[in-house]
């Protein structure tokens, strides 16, 4: 792709505003459509288009398989610690009352939390994903 | 500790979640197995105080979340499921002690803690599948199995298991979409997923054609994973592929957990009355079941490597258990579960026994294993106290479920499904004494020299199951009253 400079500078400029509309996913989920799912497939396809465009020798250099694939394990501690929180707190299992000063204010926490959990989990398993597909042939 | 008790149903399923990511963190075989070991043995204590407090107290409901059932997800836990998390959990744990050994052997090292990693999300998966109380939620924990299951059965040696788990992938992935079709239409019928609920409301709509089409997909799609005559066909490759541990985990508990849910949603969600008056589903049941029992011990007599024989004979297994089912009384439900749990048992020991023989000579195939009988003899006595309980002899497990077998069709005046029963199992003496006389009485095979006793580490496990198919043929306790409670209940229907 190294000919390509329309495609290089395009995804160049692309790729921030692409991260930062996933940050937006993230964390607005709680108020409009989106949420953990979406956001990290954005997140991902950031890392993916400069995969394609860059080499995946350098996207591999940008984010490490090894740190990736701990990112994957990451987000469901993330999730399930939330989870175990609301047991710590006196309550069942996810219950995210107990989380903070009110029930409504634990609740906002908690559903932020878990989805950043799913956001986490999500990205890193859509990059090992593209990682594993393009290096297929070494 | 009482803290923690009314939360053990949450507690059941989320301690071997979090044991997976951890598994994979641990990077290293070694840790990943300490992990993934005091995961499942945490799980098996948890099931074996819901199933005492369930056994005493009735069942026990759990609010996700706080949120209250039928808007939340709700765990419920009575004897018929506490039965099966013992099982699974139980299972899991001496599979794994049996897996430090075996696992070190057949996965390379850079992989190991991955293997450990799929086997708890295997083990979640099952065990979310059995206690949840939610249709839906069903569905999720069936698809964390079914994949991790693909996973570990991909991480077979030869490179047919890739194809094998492929195969399984294609069905298993069939079996689930057809489950979440069933639900998909009883939730727009209803308005509700948790299972209670839907069967206080599916009664007033039973002839509408949304809810015949929700029985008729989960039915099959379930049979699928079930792996229920003529459906059966992923079955053979995956156990016969897979790494030995992963064989004897998940033929002696994956469809075991798929069987559940079939009784779960016939009986509780649907009810007998829907399901066996209206719909008749014990004739649906009732023939593949009968030819399962001659189909499966038939083709296993023809096998050439011993873990397909034993796939197949575990495809009649799963026949003589959704006999029982399309018995649709209480002695036949009872027979059901008390076969589940004694066949898991079964196949567990012969798995994991195969797996000590793989271990010292890389193969399992008939003409190889010849004359090791007399090589590795602690192998060989469990193999033999396993085989006898899968003919069914007197003081082994096997006796029981046929006895209650036979009992729940005589119960049912159907004496000719006596005499089919008494047939079939012939085929399994055929088979049963193949691996018998190539053990014991057939010459080693030239250029083989000697051969050791398998690994303490791998043999103690193996011999451990093969123990309880001797303890349950004859302290009984245990499972005859949790599956006469069990049956009880799921007879009532309705309310859990």
């Amino acid at each position: 792709m190294r000919h390509h400079r329309v495609l290089r500078i395009i995804s160049k400029l692309l790729i921030p505003f692409i991260m930062l509309f996933a940050l937006y996913v993230q964390f607005h989920g709680d108020f409009g459509p989106g949420g953990g799912f979406q956001a990290g497939v954005i997140f991902a396809s950031a890392f993916i288009l400069y995969g394609l465009i860059f080499g995946l020798e350098n996207a591999r250099k940008v984010a490490p398989p090894s740190v990736v694939t701990r990112l994957i394990a990451a987000g469901v501690l993330i999730y399930a610690g939330t989870g175990y929180a609301g047991l710590i707190g006196g309550a069942n299992f996810l219950d995210y009352n107990v989380l903070g000063a009110t029930p409504v204010a634990g609740q906002h926490l908690g559903i932020l939390v878990i989805e950043f959990g799913v956001g986490t989990t999500v990205a890193a398993a859509m990059i090992t994903i593209f990682f594993l597909f393009a290096g297929r042939e070494r | 500790m009482n803290a923690l008790l009314p939360h053990l149903p949450a507690l059941q399923v989320v301690v071997p979640l979090v044991a997976a990511p951890l598994c994979l963190l641990a990077g290293r075989g070694g840790l990943a197995w300490i992990i993934a070991f005091l995961a499942a043995a945490a799980a098996t204590v948890t099931a074996a105080i819901l199933a005492y407090q369930t056994l005493h107290n009735g069942p026990i409901s759990y609010e996700m979340g706080g949120w209250a059932p039928p808007w939340g997800i709700e765990y419920v836990v009575d004897t018929a499921n506490a039965f099966i998390l013992l099982l699974v959990a139980g299972i899991a744990t001496v599979v794994l002690l049996f897996c430090y050994t075996s696992v070190g052997k057949e996965i390379r090292a850079g992989r190991q803690h991955l293997f450990y990693c799929m086997y708890t999300l295997c083990l979640t998966g099952l065990l979310g599948i059995a206690i949840t109380g939610d249709a839906f939620n069903v569905f999720v924990f069936l698809e964390i199995s079914s994949l991790s299951s693909y996973a570990l059965i991909a991480m077979g040696g030869q490179r047919k298991a890739l194809t094998a788990a492929f195969q399984y992938l294609v069905v298993g992935t069939i079996g689930a979409t057809f489950f979440l079709i069933g639900v998909g239409l009883l939730y727009m019928m209803t308005g509700t997923l948790n299972m209670a609920d839907l069967a206080t409301r599916i009664p007033a709509i039973q002839d509408s054609r949304p809810v015949l089409a929700a029985f008729a997909f989960i039915t099959v799609g379930l049979a699928l994973k079930a792996a229920l005559f003529p459906l059966h066909l992923w079955l053979p490759n995956a156990y016969a592929f897979a790494p030995s541990g992963v064989s004897a985990f998940i033929a002696a508990t994956a469809t075991k957990v798929s069987l559940y849910v079939l009784l779960r949603f016939t009986f509780t969600v649907f009810g007998a009355d829907i399901a066996f008056r209206n719909l008749s589903l014990n004739l649906v049941l009732l023939l593949p079941a009968v030819i399962a029992m001659f189909a499966g011990s038939f083709s296993a007599i023809f096998q050439r490597d011993i873990k397909r024989m034993l796939a197949y004979s575990s495809v009649a297994q799963i026949g003589y258990i959704t006999l029982a089912i399309a018995l649709a009384s209480h002695a036949g439900i009872q027979a059901a579960m008390i076969h589940i749990f004694n066949h898991g048992l079964m196949k567990a020991a012969l798995f994991c026994a195969m797996g000590c023989i793989f271990y010292r000579i890389g193969s399992t195939r008939i003409d190889q294993i010849a004359g090791l009988g007399r090589e590795m003899p602690w192998t060989f006595a469990a193999i033999a106290a396993a085989g006898l309980s899968l003919l069914g002899v007197p003081l082994t497990a096997g006796f029981i479920s046929k006895w209650y077998l036979v009992q729940a069709a005589l119960q049912s005046d159907m004496w000719w499904l006596v005499v089919l029963i008494a047939v079939s199992s012939m085929l399994a003496l055929v088979y049963v004494w193949r691996l018998v006389e190539a053990l014991y009485f057939k010459e080693p095979p030239p250029g083989r020299g000697t051969v050791a006793e398998a690994p303490l580490s791998m043999l103690l496990p193996t011999l451990l199951l093969a123990g309880a198919n001797i303890y349950f043929g004859l302290d009984t306790r245990l499972p005859i009253e949790m599956t006469d409670s069990a049956a009880t209940l799921l007879l009532r229907g309705q309310v859990w």
